[in-house]
């Protein structure tokens, strides 16, 4: 049995303005290592709310969100931002690149930030992340001078440098095309089948949701399956 | 390592929008430009307009004033002894001006320790006569070595040589007022009736300007031993004694105490010339005022800058917060930038201030009253560039403090949500 990397204990939350509105109803759920999940449901139920509380960005809900065993209720924003920084990889939907920075160093910053490692050595993983995910000759490009799938790939390589426990995703391949949404899945496969990279992918596609590991249905804010 | 990174953000973040940013910081290196320009100015003016003054004031000055005598008889009578009187029979007499003994005091002043110099003086009041007409004049009766070592005598002798006063008997320097109306030209001769009547011939060696036309239209130099012998007095005969201090801020303390100690009168400099310290004060207090308005309108612009990057760089703050930099990163991260734009336009503008400085120190200020200053006086004091330094990354700090907060503050979710 693999350990629990993930656990949401009772998640409740509402939204307040214009009314008050519950989004999310006694969500619970875990996530073990190497798992590869994917989080499905009609638009509007809630699905990406979830995921932002899970990936620590909102803390403004009720109940438990456990990481690696340990509780995030009142830990401070710093110290949540570490966690993000350590064991969290996320995908947007939008790319989400910083464009002032070329390709390489887009990838290489939160791995700057933990600084586990020397600069010479970050930068020597990036090349390797961007390799894996064949785009390191892209490496020393801008990001607006990439397409969308390339793009999304040094998302992914960004996700990947601190070798996260969990990459979570909101519907990343939902801005592609057929072509390069076939891409980006067969990097997330490969990443839980060959290294056992966990994974929680939202997303609209049944086909893909059909080819993870395990789906979990959402509606009206409820996990129904 | 952690400051490193958060710097390399900064700088991508400043030179991705490196117009704006440089708009900025000219606005910082103007004022800064201006404020050390300005203040060097004005302190320059300030200290030509004081010295004006204070060069040719003595720091305490002892003289005898012709007073009532305190002691009038009627106040010895018992039977008035508790009435107001304001009979005074006993008036001043006229031997009053000479210091009594005067070389006593002179030598115990000398040997005071925090006495520079002092210069005994004579004053005289004398006419000059010129056809039938008798203008009123003082002659000043100098040691004219210590008043040009203590009092910069012959910066204000326009023409001949301050030191002929002493090497020719019975000469004089007379005030460019005085010799114009009289159309004296240096090696005349020209009459003086003293207040006792006589009349003594003076030959001119040269002519004074003290910048102060009254002054000038009156006053007159001439050696002590020559204004001696134009009073008739013996040569012990002194009237002031100028004193100069080490420390002139000791001035009205150590007045008091030789007016104590001498029983004479004492003037300190400060009492004698209130109204200069004041003029000099105010000036120095608009020339801040001034300088501190421009940075802080600078600090406004800096203000400006940085709301809008930050409201660009939303996204680009999102995920940096996504990816696992803090509010207190962003922050140091915006902070960083507001100061680079303070300490880069500082600097230049210490430069550029220094450089503007240099200019108006150059140009030409000929002025009748003025006769020393040649050039726009300039005060280059390193206090003026430390405040323009100190300023310039106080104000753009708190430029920076409230964008930066409001950029610490940044919601990610909102920000992911949005697109
Ligand atoms: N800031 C907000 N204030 C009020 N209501 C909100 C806010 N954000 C989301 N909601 C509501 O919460 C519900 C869930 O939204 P969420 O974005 O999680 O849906 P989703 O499942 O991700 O949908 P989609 O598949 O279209 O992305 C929606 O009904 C939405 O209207
Ligand atoms: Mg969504």
């Amino acid at each position: 049995m693999e350990p629990k990397i993930l656990e949401a204990k009772s998640i409740f939350k509402s939204f307040h303005t214009p009314i008050t509105i519950p989004v999310l109803k006694d969500i619970n759920f875990s996530i073990n290592r190497g798992d590869f999940v994917s989080i499905t449901g009609k638009s509007g139920c809630g699905k990406s709310t979830l995921l932002y509380i899970l990936s620590t960005m909102d803390t403004d809900y009720e109940g438990d969100l456990l990481i690696d065993g340990i509780s995030m209720r009142g830990k401070k924003e710093g110290e949540l931002a570490k966690v993000r920084n350590e064991k969290i990889g996320f995908v947007f939907q939008f790319h989400y690149l910083l464009n002032e920075f070329s390709v390489i160093k887009n990838v290489m910053l939160p791995g700057l930030k933990l600084a586990a490692m020397s600069d010479k050595e970050v930068e020597a993983r990036a090349y390797e992340k961007l390799k894996m995910l064949g785009i390191e000759n892209e490496a020393l490009k801008l990001p607006n001078q990439l397409s969308g799938g390339q793009k999304q790939r040094v998302a992914i390589a960004r996700a990947l440098i601190n070798d996260p426990l969990i990459i979570m995703g909101d519907e990343p391949t939902g801005n592609l095309d057929k072509k390069n949404g076939e891409i980006v899945f067969n990097v997330f496969k490969e990443l839980a089948e060959v290294y056992h990279q966990s994974l929680l992918i939202v997303t609209h596609d049944n086909e893909f949701a059909a080819r993870t590991h395990r789906i979990i249905e959402m509606e009206d804010g409820k996990i129904i399956n | 390592m952690n400051i490193k990174l958060l710097a390399s953000v900064s700088k991508s973040l400043l030179l991705a929008r490196w117009k704006q940013t440089l708009v900025a910081a000219v606005g910082v290196t103007f004022s800064i430009t201006m404020f050390i320009t300005l203040l060097g100015f004005m302190a320059g003016l300030n200290t030509m307009l004081d010295n004006l003054i204070l060069n040719r004031t003595p720091h305490i000055h002892l003289y005898n004033e012709i007073e009532p005598s305190k002691n009038q008889p009627i106040s010895r009578a018992t039977e008035f002894k508790d009435n107001y009187n304001f009979i005074s029979s006993i008036k001043p007499k006229n031997e009053r001006q000479e210091i009594y003994n005067s070389s006593a005091i002179y030598e115990a002043l000398l040997k005071d320790d925090r006495v520079l110099g002092v210069a005994p003086k004579v004053m005289a009041q004398v006419f000059y006569n010129v056809g039938s007409i008798d203008l009123t004049g003082v002659i000043n009766g100098i040691d004219v070595e210590a008043e040009n070592r203590l009092f910069k005598f012959s910066d204000y002798i326009t023409s001949g040589q301050f030191i002929d006063l002493k090497n020719i008997p019975n000469s004089i320097i007379l005030g460019k007022g005085a010799a114009e109306k009289m159309m004296a030209n240096i090696g005349d001769v020209i009459q003086v009736t003293t207040t006792k009547g006589e009349r003594i011939p003076l030959k001119v060696v040269g002519y004074f300007q003290s910048g102060i036309q009254e002054i000038d239209k009156v006053q007159s130099y001439a050696s002590i031993v020559t204004t001696q012998k134009l009073l008739g007095e013996s040569n012990n005969y002194i009237t002031d004694l100028q004193v100069r201090l080490k420390d002139l801020a000791m001035a009205p303390m150590m007045a008091k105490e030789y007016h104590q100690l001498f029983e004479i009168e004492a003037v300190d400099i400060q009492t004698a010339n209130s109204q200069f310290e004041t003029g000099s004060s105010i000036r120095t207090l608009i020339s801040y005022a001034v300088g501190i308005t421009l940075l802080i309108v600078a600090g406004f612009g800096i203000y400006n800058i940085l709301n809008m990057m930050i409201y660009e760089k939303m996204d680009s703050i999102a995920i940096l917060k996504a990816t696992g930099f803090s509010g207190k990163d962003v922050h140091k991260i915006f902070i960083a930038i507001a100061l680079s734009i303070g300490i880069f336009g500082g600097i230049l503008g210490l430069l550029f201030g220094f450089g503007l400085s240099a200019i108006i120190d150059q140009v030409p200020f000929n002025t009748a009253s003025l006769p020393t200053v040649k050039t726009y006086p300039i005060d280059y004091n390193p206090k003026f560039y430390l405040i323009g330094g100190i300023f310039s990354i106080v104000t753009t700090y708190f430029a920076g403090y409230f964008p930066s907060k409001k950029a610490s503050k940044i919601d990610p979710v909102v920000i992911i949500r949005g697109k």
